[in-house]
């Protein structure tokens, strides 16, 4: 039994079957890539785990609790944790404060009304915070806005809002789309690091077949909404069924 | 000191020392000069400076950091107002309870319009308080008359009840406010030569008043909850994905200035008892939004500057008529005394809503973060100018770090 259990999902839109009978089940401490062609259905798949949208039939259930029908702050408060794919994050504020909100989610629940305290008392947290960019070389950044931050650094902070929750898990949507070469190799590095000091569960959702393979422990092949297969990566590489679906894709 | 920081202290004494000092400040010029009326500091004007200085402090910890722009707070003014006036008929001529009434009420009835409300944001949240606003102006004249007093407003008579105080004082006049035994209006005048000075109960029973709001109002900026409202304007959907509800949040704020702006609806009954639906007239809640835009939304000290700055304007300009500004010019030559005083014409006495409106757009387009922005300009220009003249003194490049709202 996985941390992670999905099981016989389904979602359509109008006449569009976007996902059909999709099981999946992710194991405690690993890190699960799921890939496949654009259009595959990924990013519903992932939009269905994190509460932005209930499939027609199915269930998750993460850690043995349903997630469906809760909304995404709870489905946070949780323990599991998203990272989008464009980043996203409090641009007017800066990089600290980025990081202390985070925190603040985790230990005071979706709402507390904590509204005469200073935050410069809070100083638990501010040394979370901080400890979180020192850790991803961000402590120099911490005054910076986070509009101002390039994008490797954004998706840096991101990953820091993300981290210093601790979540039980972590959730990445195509963390290098649209990134240059070098881009997407610093961002490899990054999650390799994550995925070595802190021994998190991650699943990864990819485009890039190139990233997943240096990442994951074991990968689902998602195509027109459906689970072609799943096994360990060097599986993958070689089989037929996902050469059909990536059918005149280079990375193949 | 006070559990605020080294700057926002600073900014908190300068404060106090505006409000302590306002009565001589606001009165820089000799009673008998021309200049005279551009004089401020008489109790009437100074008590509206400062009312609706905390009616945009209020406003602003909504608009400012959340972002959510009510276009129906004026809504809550008046309420606070009908609240006061009524604890004084019921009640006592002490104005605390009244006061007390006034941002209960307040806050009671800004927590179901923003919860109605708040299910929306941009533009069809503004247009649900508008309209909000809007219904209780109108109710305020039909169904609720026999509350509001309809159109003649709700004043006080010797017919009132107060069971904690007289009907009417031993000459049969109605009782007037009071703070423990102190008559709100009561005042003295200071001369000092060509000068002088009015001391008032009102101003400075107000002035308390605001310092304690803006502490507060300093406090709840600096605050988590505070962090939290300007995520909320920066960017809900990371909120919601962070672990957050930001609908309490937001609601929270709207409660909050809704408080505040009872407050100054019953401080207003609290210097003249009488209440009318026209305070809570559209107009006037697009007059709190333009004082906090007008002084720079977001800051601490903002909102004080623009309402300041609008209610003198109000004041001083609407009295200014053709014959005064005959008076100004009276020394030159007679065709340009004429030309001036046409040109000026639109822009004085019943025409200063177009001065404001001008002074609006002027800083709108130029300095979109209102006067705060332009004073940092400023500074800032002073300070380059004066460290090219001097030598470069390590340790004086007062990089104070910046705070979010100063
Ligand atoms: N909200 C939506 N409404 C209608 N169709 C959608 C919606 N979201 C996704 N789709 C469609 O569902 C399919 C799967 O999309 P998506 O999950 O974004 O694919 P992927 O992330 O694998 O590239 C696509 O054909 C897409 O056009
Ligand atoms: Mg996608």
């Amino acid at each position: 039994m996985g941390i992670l259990e999905v099981s016989g999902v389904n979602k359509r839109f109008g006449g569009l079957q976007a996902l059909g009978d999709v099981n999946l089940s992710v194991a405690e401490g690993s890190c699960h890539a799921i890939i496949g062609p654009n259009g595959a259905g990924k990013s519903t798949l992932l939009n269905c785990l994190v509460g932005k949208l209930i499939p027609d039939s199915g269930t998750v259930t993460f850690d043995g609790q349903s997630v469906l029908g809760k909304k995404p702050f709870e489905i946070n408060q949780m323990g599991i944790s998203r990272v989008f794919q464009t980043p996203e994050i409090f641009g007017d504020l800066t990089v600290l404060e980025n990081t202390l909100i985070p925190c603040f989610a985790k230990r005071d629940g979706v709402f507390r009304m904590h509204a005469i305290e200073s935050i410069a008392h809070e100083a638990d947290l501010l040394a979370q915070a901080e400890g979180m960019l020192e850790e991803l070389g961000m402590i120099d950044k911490r005054n910076m806005h986070a509009a101002s931050l390039s994008r490797g650094d954004k998706r840096r902070l991101e990953m820091a809002m993300s981290l210093v929750q601790n979540p039980r898990l972590l959730l990445l949507d195509e963390p290098t789309a649209g990134m240059a070469r070098a881009d997407t190799n610093n961002t490899i590095d990054l999650l390799k690091q994550i995925k070595e000091m802190r021994n998190i569960t991650m699943a990864i959702i990819e485009h890039d077949m190139h990233v997943v393979f240096s990442l994951s422990d074991r990968i689902t092949v998602l195509a027109q909404g459906t689970p072609l297969v799943e096994d360990l990566p060097e599986n993958i590489k070689g089989n037929p069924k996902v050469r059909e679906a990536y059918l005149g894709e280079a990375q193949v | 000191m006070l559990g605020l920081n080294k700057a926002d202290l600073r900014l908190f004494l300068i404060v106090i020392a505006m409000l302590v000092f306002a009565p001589i400040l606001l009165n820089p010029f000799p009673d008998t000069s021309g200049m005279a009326q551009f004089n401020a500091g008489y109790p009437d004007l100074m008590q509206k400076l400062v009312i609706f200085g905390i009616f945009a402090i209020g406003f602003n910890i909504l608009f400012g950091l959340t972002g959510y722009l009510s276009f129906g707070h004026a809504a809550f003014l008046g309420i606070g107002s009908y609240t006061g006036v009524w604890m004084m008929k019921l009640l006592t001529m002490n104005v605390i309870p009244a006061l007390i009434a006034s941002v209960v009420v307040a806050g009671a009835v800004s927590l179901l319009i923003g919860y109605v409300s708040l299910r929306r944001s941009g533009i069809y949240f503004s247009i649900l308080t508008l309209a909000f606003a809007q219904m209780f102006y109108s109710l305020a004249y039909s169904v609720l008359t026999p509350i509001t007093g309809g159109e003649s407003g709700l004043s006080l008579s010797t017919d009132d009840p107060r069971i904690f105080g007289v009907q009417a004082t031993d000459g049969g006049n109605i009782p007037v406010p009071t703070v423990f035994g102190l008559d709100m209006s009561h005042a003295v005048t200071l001369d000092f030569g060509a000068w002088s000075f009015t001391i008032s109960t009102g101003y400075y029973f107000a002035a308390i008043i605001m310092a304690l709001a803006f502490y507060l109002a300093v406090r709840i900026f600096r605050s988590p909850f505070g962090l939290m409202l300007r995520a909320v304007k920066s960017n809900q959907n990371r909120m919601n994905y962070t672990g957050l509800n930001p609908r309490p949040y937001t609601l929270a704020a709207f409660v909050i200035s809704g408080m505040y702006a009872g407050l100054a609806g019953g401080l207003m009954v609290a210097m003249d008892p009488l209440a009318g639906a026209e305070r809570m007239l559209w107009t006037a809640s697009g007059e709190v939004v333009l004082m906090t835009i007008l002084g720079g939304a977001g800051t601490l000290i903002g909102p004080i500057l623009g309402a300041g700055l609008i209610k003198y304007l109000e004041s001083i300009v609407s009295t200014i008529n053709d014959s005064v500004v005959h008076g100004w010019f009276a020394p030159l030559p007679d065709w340009l005394e004429n030309t001036l005083v046409t040109v000026l014409h639109p822009f004085i006495g019943k025409g200063w809503h177009l001065t404001l409106g001008l002074v609006f757009v002027l800083v709108v387009c130029f300095l979109p973060g209102g006067i705060v922005e332009g004073g940092k300009k400023l500074g800032n220009l002073f300070r380059r100018k004066r460290s090219n003249g001097d030598a470069p003194t390590p340790g004086t490049g007062s990089t104070t770090a910046e705070q979010p709202g100063e």
